[in-house]
């Protein structure tokens, strides 16, 4: 926005991030190869969670944008854990809540 | 009461002859402000029109889990993870060119809006490589396609939740694929137009509103890279 910032500065960000971003596809990669249960997801959630962080705060800018639109990128995320979040509650639990007979 | 809007505050209107600015906004920083928080609207209903697919895949993975990571072993893993790395590459690119602006620096706008559009050609190419792949191998479901895995852990009972499997990858990284193709017709345009000196330092919203956009689509196969592909790779 208005404040830029020193223009080696946004330059060093811009390979740092695309620097973690390349190492975190491989860790990624070599996490998968690994059993770990229900880990195995958790982890590559988590992987792919914290690059999309990085690429919203630096390559998207909305480190330097609003309120108004981090707040509208975070709305839009928090909806998606509610659609994802609740649907999964209603599949995960409808066998123990409604007791299906014969089971 | 005395009129304070006629004649207006003249020092916030210093940009108002800037050829690029509209007549209803007061200022390039305000015009840029509105045009980013529109893009990320935009980029919102986006994130819930692919959030449905992926809330699809994360139902069937619940019900199927082996099924669909004896599905994943057959996506490869090689292809997929370069496929990652040229779009993060590209991702870069495209923040170069709205630095370049930034910088004042016109032909390296261009320069990396075409380094980006080669990025997103490249995922394309490769996607293709992929797609001739399964259909090679018969792993592609519907539209009379005869879908034969040779894998038996595909086969019988398990054929229907592979289907499944393999009709949320297509139909997922085809809806991506389309993003990219989009994303690069624009990208296109703004080459030229970058080349025809349009964009500088004072106005370089369509890059930015477009780099959103491109850098969405990047996030989107970063989560569908671990979930389609790395799937049940410690089983294999």
């Amino acid at each position: 926005m208005a404040h830029h910032h020193d223009p080696k500065r946004t330059l060093l960000i811009y390979f740092a991030v695309f620097g973690a971003l390349l190492i975190g596809t491989l860790l990624t990669v070599l996490a998968a190869k690994v059993d770990l249960g229900m880990m195995n997801d958790v982890v590559a959630l988590g992987i792919a969670a914290t690059k999309a962080m990085l690429v919203i705060l630096f390559f998207m800018h909305v480190r330097d944008s609003t309120r108004m639109v981090a707040l509208t990128a975070m709305g839009g995320f928090l909806w998606l854990a509610i659609l994802i979040g609740i649907t999964l509650l209603n599949y995960v639990t409808l066998e123990t809540v409604l007791q299906v007979p014969g089971k | 009461m005395i009129d304070t809007h006629g004649s207006g505050a003249p020092a916030a209107h210093d940009d108002h002859h800037h050829p690029r600015l509209q007549h209803h906004f007061d200022s390039l920083e305000q015009q840029k402000e509105s045009s980013t928080l529109g893009m990320w609207l935009f980029l919102v209903t986006e994130i819930m029109f692919f959030g449905g697919l992926f809330t699809v895949y994360v139902i069937y993975r619940y019900a199927y889990p082996k099924v669909f990571a004896a599905s994943s072993h057959h996506l490869d893993v090689l292809w997929g993870g370069i496929n990652t790395a040229v779009l993060i590459c590209s991702s870069l690119t495209m923040a170069l060119s709205i630095y370049a602006a930034q910088i004042n620096k016109r032909k390296l706008i261009v320069v990396f809006l075409i380094a980006t559009i080669l990025l997103g050609a490249t995922f394309l190419g490769i996607k293709t490589v992929e797609y001739m792949d399964k259909i090679k191998h018969h792993l592609v479901p519907g539209f009379g396609l005869h879908f034969a895995p040779d894998d038996p852990h595909l086969q019988g009972a398990n054929g229907q939740h592979a289907q499944l499997f393999f009709s949320l990858y297509f139909i997922m990284t085809g809806l991506h694929a389309l993003h990219m193709i989009i994303g690069i017709g624009v990208l296109s345009v703004l080459a030229v137009l970058a080349w025809k000196g349009r964009y500088d330092s004072s106005y370089y919203n369509p890059l930015e509103c477009t780099g959103l956009y491109w850098h969405f689509v990047d996030i989107v196969w970063i989560f569908l890279f671990p979930l389609l592909y790395l799937l049940g790779a410690h089983a294999r």
